[in-house]
């Protein structure tokens, strides 16, 4: 089984400054790391390829840099990575990251055909949770969102149950090879790796492929491909106001019941 | 099977950085290993990184290494409550390159020279811990991690993990640090903008001051303080010795409190935004502390190996110089192809003619000495500023009167005791 994982470099959000002034983030304020959630993309992977053969590979998009989070992914146990970097990328929104991706995959798979395509369910900086299933639309296969649990997989008929986690429960689906399943942190827990994997890390050099070695149109890339306007950035306000309601719980009940219907005007409307 | 190596370098600070610099130039198989994040992630230091020894490794490191601001004048301040005896010296050809020694943050230097070992062909593995070094008939072969199949082999094990080395401990080559032989340091990191720092300390653009505090700052204990400029920042602290600390049951951080607070250093770190706080050990015990430096398979360097000079603050290059002696030692071992004590012990030999082993040789009892006789600390520096006070001071009094006056000072403790205690010093420092 040849299993592809997209992995984004981030910045660490859980130590990130934002700018008062700009409202932007300070991305100098924070070191940069994988993104949490493609962790455990590539562990899943790699616990799936040591049951069932095959290889991982990993493929990411951002400044040269980003190699780092390439090697991270080997430590994991994936076993090639490859940076596309490039220029022509910068500014890429969700539609131009996932094009760009996805013609990465795609050439990662004329060389040898690719079964699985994992995502982290969104990346801690962008947060919106479209690059994987933009991805496997462009490829035009099935998309798993969500996915805390994989359930087996099936060599014979080549099919994989997953299960999903939705608001207010689970969702045990299935879906035949090849498609795209974006994960969940409680899919697994990071194995800590073998020394073996760290040694094979620190020697491993990621291959980077720029616009000239993977096939676009530059016109769906960077800025001009990236159809998202960014209105504004603005901090959440911080909550302010509430009240603390004490007394026995009849009182406190009876409190919330007159504030409800007598202040906020519950079932209040004309001719209900 | 587990792969073998030339060598593996416990630790990537600037002892083991030095040593795999060395190493992987020449062509050898070498692997750092240090538990950090990545290296210099808790590793701290004043900083002043002196010239000479990284040069020797990377000649051409002005162009590139990570470095605050060259230092062009080196104070001195013995102080006391209300006052500082202060002298010292400002050399504004160290403006210029090659420049004589430069603030630097540990942290950003660290992982840049480790990185030059990498680009020279070492293999660098981060958030790995060293637990032992794996040892059969005698000699060492390798070493343990705490990571899964984590045991590695190696003709040679450089130990280069810093003033605690457990690995030392392991061996037998050292016992548990006495208190009287680390002392604790804690520093703060301050930001103020570079402007503000240009005109406090007297300095064009691009050029750094150094002051080392005696007396006050460390209230009457064995120890310094310290205050020295980076580009937008300042790096002030304290370290005493753990042993004093422990008698007189101060509190690091409090120290370090009060030492910011003194009517002396308050105005040169005002309006500056508290960034970093870090604390760590320094051997402070000197040539006597020196621990078994080699062993059949085994070298140790560094702040492992005790090799700091207090008096002089200098400890990062004689981490260097150990390294890279201890490098060119194992070149040669591989030549032989032989990596017994014996030839090891080259190394020894060499670090001990070197400055390394003569500078500590020479101060080999300053620290002991002045452990011992708290009074170096506690009664000469305020009578220091005593006396400098009393002769500055313009109040009709002939300068005759006043000398009388000073000697009167000298005599109320005691003019014998004072020779003797002037001669032990001098018989320390000389
Ligand atoms: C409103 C808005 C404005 C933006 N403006 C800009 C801008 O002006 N300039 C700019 O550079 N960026 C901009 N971005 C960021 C950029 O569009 C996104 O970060 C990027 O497209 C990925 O989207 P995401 O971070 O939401 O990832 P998600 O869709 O949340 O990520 C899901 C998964 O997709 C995969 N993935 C995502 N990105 C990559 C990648 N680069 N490499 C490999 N795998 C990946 C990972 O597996 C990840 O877990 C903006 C984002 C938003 C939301
Ligand atoms: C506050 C302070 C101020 C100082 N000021 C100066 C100064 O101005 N100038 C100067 O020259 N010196 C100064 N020194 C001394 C200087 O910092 C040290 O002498 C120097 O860092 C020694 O280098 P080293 O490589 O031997 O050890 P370290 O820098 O301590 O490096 C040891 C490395 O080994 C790693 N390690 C430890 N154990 C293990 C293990 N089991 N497995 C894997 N890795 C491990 C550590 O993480 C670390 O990276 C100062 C020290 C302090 C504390």
């Amino acid at each position: 089984m040849h299993i592809v994982v997209c992995v984004k470099q981030v910045p660490d959000t859980s130590v990130v400054k934002l700018d008062p002034v700009t409202n932007t983030l300070d991305r100098s304020s924070a070191p940069s790391i994988i993104n949490p959630y493609d962790a455990h993309a590539v562990e899943e992977a790699v616990r799936l390829k040591k049951k069932y053969g095959g290889k991982v590979t990993i493929v990411s998009m951002g400044p040269p840099m980003a190699t780092a989070v390439i090697k991270k992914s080997i430590e994991l146990g994936a076993d090639e990575g490859v940076l596309i970097s490039d220029r022509a990328f910068a500014g890429s929104d969700t539609l131009a990251t996932s094009y760009a991706l996805t013609q990465a995959i795609n050439k990662i798979a004329e060389k040898e055909p690719v079964d699985l395509i994992f995502a982290g369910k969104q990346a801690i900086d962008g947060d919106t949770a479209q690059v994987g299933p933009g991805i496997a639309r462009r490829m035009n296969i099935p998309v798993l969102a969500q996915v805390d649990k994989v359930e087996s997989y099936s060599q014979d008929n080549n099919v994989i149950r997953v299960r999903r986690k939705l608001e207010d429960g689970h969702e045990i689906v299935e879906s035949k090879l090849p498609c795209l399943i974006t994960v969940e942190k409680e899919i697994n827990e990071l194995t800590y790796s073998p020394l073996t994997n760290m040694i094979k890390a620190a020697r491993y050099e990621p291959v980077i492929w720029t616009t000239n070695d993977i096939e676009v149109d530059r016109s769906q890339l960077g800025l001009k491909g990236s159809p998202t306007v960014v209105g504004k950035i603005f901090a959440p306000p911080k909550q302010s106001g509430g009240e603390k309601i004490e007394g026995t719980a009849q009182e406190v009940v009876d409190i919330v019941m007159d504030k409800l219907i007598n202040v906020h005007g519950l079932f209040a409307k004309e001719g209900v | 099977m587990a792969e073998k190596f030339d060598v593996i370098i416990v630790g990537a600070g600037p002892a083991g950085s030095a040593a795999a610099n060395v190493l992987a130039k020449a062509g050898l198989k070498v692997i750092m290993i240090e538990r950090g994040e990545y290296p210099g992630a808790k590793n701290v230091m004043g900083g002043v990184l002196y010239r000479h020894q990284l040069q020797e490794i990377i000649p051409d490191f002005l162009d590139e290494a990570p470095l605050q601001r060259p230092i062009v004048e080196q104070r001195f301040w013995m102080l006391d409550e209300n006052s500082a005896f202060q002298f010292g010296h400002k050399d504004l050809s160290w403006a210029k390159p090659p420049h004589n020694n430069f603030t630097v943050f540990r942290a950003q230097f660290d992982q840049w020279f480790a990185k030059k070992a990498v680009e020279q062909g070492a293999l660098l593995v981060n958030e790995t811990v060293v637990t032992e070094a794996i040892v059969e008939d005698g000699r060492v072969i390798g070493v343990r991690t705490d990571r899964p199949d984590g045991d590695i082999y190696a003709d040679i094990v450089i130990l280069a993990d810093g003033v605690n080395s457990l690995l030392a401990k392991q061996l037998g080559f050292h016992k548990e640090l006495k208190t009287s032989e680390v002392a604790l340091a804690t520093m703060q990191v301050i930001n103020l903008p570079a402007e503000k720092i240009e005109d406090r300390f007297n300095l064009e653009p691009n050029q750094g001051a150094t002051i080392e505090v005696f007396g006050d700052s460390t209230k009457g204990m064995v120890g310094t303080g310290f205050i020295y400029t980076n580009k937008d920042s300042i790096s002030i602290g304290t370290g005493t010795l753990l042993s004093d600390l422990v008698k007189n049951n101060v509190r690091p951080h409090e120290l370090l409190e009060t030492f910011k607070q003194h009517p002396m250093v308050r105005k040169l770190i005002e309006g500056g935004e508290p960034k970093e706080y870090l604390a760590h050990l320094i051997p402070e015990g000197g040539y006597h502390s020196i621990p078994k430096l080699v062993g059949h398979g085994v070298m140790v360097v560094g702040d492992a190996a005790q090799l700091v000079n207090g008096i002089h603050r200098e400890g990062s290059n004689l981490a260097m110089a150990s390294g890279k002696l201890a490098a060119e030692t194992a070149i040669m071992a591989k030549e032989v192809n032989d990596f017994s004590e014996n030839v090891l012990d080259t190394y020894r030999i060499k670090l001990m003619e070197s400055f390394v082993g003569q500078d500590l040789k020479k101060y080999k009892d300053a620290t002991h000495m002045m452990a011992k006789q708290p009074q170096y600390f506690n009664e000469y520096l305020p009578l220091l500023n005593r006396a400098a006070s009393e002769m500055f001071t313009v109040d009709g009094t002939s300068k005759w009167d006043k000398q009388k006056k000073i000697i009167g000072m000298v005599q109320e403790r005691g003019m014998f005791k004072t020779a003797i205690d002037l001669y032990r010093m001098w018989k320390v420092m000389k």
